[in-house]
């Protein structure tokens, strides 16, 4: 057994699974909240690595010094994808909320389109080089072939965000409404707590984790294009249903799950068939878990 | 109840009586000019190969037209976008045949041509295209209307394959394509000339999914195979991105690829880990002053420099125009037997069609990016 290459697979896989979560986790949450698959949520993660592209070229082109850069980058990113999540909500689901479940999917794969395009013609259809926001690290440099300084930053970002929205979840004021909304909406109408204001700051926060996704992604892979949400929305997607859509640690195990079996079915067998396994594997979990590895499983209300 | 279906009546006529005055200028509009379809990619992530023979068409057409056109009649252009996809492309070929083309210069992408060429075959239409590279489109056989301006895959993978055990000298090469036609067609021949050489070993054949999130996984086992260098049959936006993670795991592995790779785009967003990377594309003929004059005409005109396959397209007009002028129609059987047998100067020779529809005289070289531009290996 070759360590050092198992090593790299996991950490290769840990990172796309940090990724994936980022992502999956506003898609678990939207979903736990109004039961709605918000296709548009890709696009959210791909307009934050564009906000950041242009925020980041302006401020490199005045001379700023890097970390300033990195970090004024991202909370224009952050910035930029909330007032699109915030108004995606407003315009596309919040009319379609008591409409059947099916037109609300409509009108979000419709938004998804419409943010695609408008990328696609507002900006460019070329692919774009994206700087290095993370710059290494000369201390790390004896393990750089193992572990990048992108990588680290990656993990501890995302890390971090579990942490705060762990603990914006289970202590704060508006995590306990969000909590009850999840569990009866009308109930929680019925006690006091303002519904629409919960969904649209879930929405928010979502695309708040999206955003810094797209921004370190992008940054660890250096190019971007107006299509990259739609295979990172699907896969993170997937990641949700694995984990049980609706539950938090569920969106983060399964998407690390799903980077891990990319990467060691790439490594050790075939990067042929890496999509075929990584859905074969979602196939068999969903035949013995059908509401994924730790979603609840719901009992019809009568 | 009744007064309705009188006026749904007359609608269908006066829609029916509208078709055929259409139809009836059409036919018409037929015998006054040459139609020249041009179809390929215009649009999406591969434009930039498509639009430079757009512009060469314009500019051959514009000149001839100037000077009089084909056989007395104008030259008429028909552009259609087929974005690089093949189930586009088949709507693309429909589209152009019911508007009437006499002949086509594209498809621009493998896939989207090969989709296309059954459809024109049918049509007896001559297809032509600057850039679709994949071996099978001439050698198989089953589209005698096929015809092209560039070198196929084969030539191509067998270049580079010679360049990199004659020249570079490398005994441990891994070969990694991207499940496309194109990329698929060019790693195959890859391995077998490497395995036929006997001089090198493949340590490593993989296909690669386009567009994924990244690549570590795949250059962490490129990494393990310890080979020297990697060729790779695909476009530019994953050789990029593996290139990229290639240097950033601090791996100074050679890497070799193809004319999907010899772009400027690869350059500009792969920036300094392009730096020494090895891509085979047409034959470099900026000596050729008809060249040189077609580069200068698209300045003039379009105040940028020509792109991708600019060079091969404007032959492909040129060589098409001349066919048809020589034959004295654009009958399919003529116009064949022309290309097959009248030599044609173009920007990148003289060359006339083998009886596959191979472009003899057009070849690749070898080309290394130094200081952000593609040079020339000599």
């Amino acid at each position: 057994m070759d360590w050092e290459y198992f090593l790299e697979l996991l950490l290769g896989g840990l990172t796309r699974g940090s990724i994936y979560a980022l992502i999956a986790l506003g898609y678990t949450m939207v979903y736990g909240i109004i039961e709605l698959i918000n296709f548009a949520h890709g696009e959210i993660y791909m307009i934050g690595a564009f906000t950041a592209l242009i925020v980041a070229s302006v401020l490199n082109y005045a001379g700023m010094n890097h970390v300033a850069v990195a970090i004024l980058a991202m909370v224009a990113a952050i910035i930029y994808s909330c007032a699109y999540g915030f108004a995606i909500e407003k315009i596309a689901y919040k009319p379609l909320r008591n409409a059947p479940r099916l037109s609300a999917l409509i009108s979000a794969i419709g938004m998804s389109l419409f943010l695609q395009n408008y990328v696609l013609l507002a900006q460019t259809p070329d692919f774009l080089p994206f700087p290095s926001l993370i710059p290494d690290f000369d201390f790390w440099e004896p393990y750089a072939h193992i572990i990048s300084s992108q990588e680290i930053a990656i993990l501890a970002t995302t890390v971090s965000v579990m942490i705060l929205l762990t603990v914006m979840i289970k202590f704060t004021i508006i995590g306990k409404a969000m909590r009850a909304t999840a569990q009866d909406r009308i109930m929680a109408a019925l006690v006091g707590v303002d519904i629409n204001r919960v969904i649209s700051v879930t929405f928010v926060v979502g695309s708040a984790t999206a955003a810094i996704g797209g921004v370190l992604i992008a940054s660890h892979v250096g190019q971007i294009n107006f299509y990259i949400g739609f295979i990172a929305g699907i896969k993170a997607f997937v990641a949700a249903v694995l984990g049980g859509i609706g539950s938090i640690p569920g969106a983060v195990l399964g998407s690390l799950v799903l980077g891990w079996t990319e990467s060691f079915f790439t490594g050790y067998i075939s990067s042929d068939y890496e999509d075929v396994f990584a859905f074969l594997f979602l196939v068999l979990i969903l035949i013995f878990r059908p509401s994924g590895i730790l979603g609840r499983s719901e009992t019809q209300k009568v | 109840m009744k007064q309705s279906k009188k006026w749904i009546k007359g609608m269908v006529l006066a829609f029916m009586a509208a078709i055929f005055m259409f139809s009836g200028s059409m036919s018409w509009a037929e015998d006054g000019t040459i139609k020249l379809g041009v179809a390929g990619a215009h649009s999406g992530d591969l434009a930039s190969y498509g639009i430079p023979s757009v512009n060469a068409a314009k500019l051959v057409v514009k000149e001839i037209n100037a000077n009089g056109g084909v056989l007395g009649k104008q030259v008429e252009l028909l552009v259609e976008d087929d974005a690089c996809k093949p189930e586009i492309a088949t709507n693309t070929a429909t589209k152009l045949v019911s508007q009437g083309v006499n002949v086509v210069m594209g498809h621009i992408c493998s896939g989207a041509t090969k989709a296309a060429l059954g459809i024109y075959k049918d049509s007896n239409i001559i297809c032509m295209s600057p850039s679709a590279t994949n071996p099978a489109l001439t050698q198989s056989g089953d589209y005698p209307n096929f015809y092209r301006t560039i070198a196929s895959d084969d030539a191509q993978a067998k270049l580079d394959v010679d360049f990199a055990l004659n020249v570079l000298k490398l005994n441990k090469i891994a070969v990694i394509h991207d499940k496309g036609d194109y990329g698929k067609g060019f790693a195959e021949f890859a391995k077998k000339f490497l395995e036929e050489s006997g001089k090198a070993e493949v340590v490593l054949y993989e296909g690669i999914t386009p567009g994924a999130v990244d690549y570590s996984a795949v250059v962490q086992k490129i990494k393990r195979s310890d080979a020297q260098a990697v060729i790779f049959g695909g476009y530019h936006p994953e050789a990029s991105k593996i290139v990229t993670q290639m240097r950033k795991k601090r791996m100074d592995t050679i890497f070799i690829s193809d004319d999907g790779v010899k772009d400027d785009t690869f350059i500009k967003v792969a920036g300094e880990y392009a730096q020494g990377v090895y891509a085979s594309g047409p034959k470099d003929s900026s000596k050729n002053p008809l060249n040189i004059k077609a580069v200068n005409a698209h300045k003039e005109e379009f105040k940028s420099d020509p792109g991708a396959f600019y060079e091969n397209a404007y032959s492909a007009v040129l060589a098409i125009l001349n066919a048809i002028e020589k034959a004295g129609s654009t009958d399919y059987a003529a116009v064949s037997k022309a290309l097959k047998t009248e030599w044609v100067e173009t920007p990148i020779g003289k060359i006339k069609f083998d009886e596959r529809g191979d472009a003899i005289g057009a070849g690749f070289s070898v080309y290394q990016v130094k200081d952000g531009k593609y040079a020339e290996v000599k």
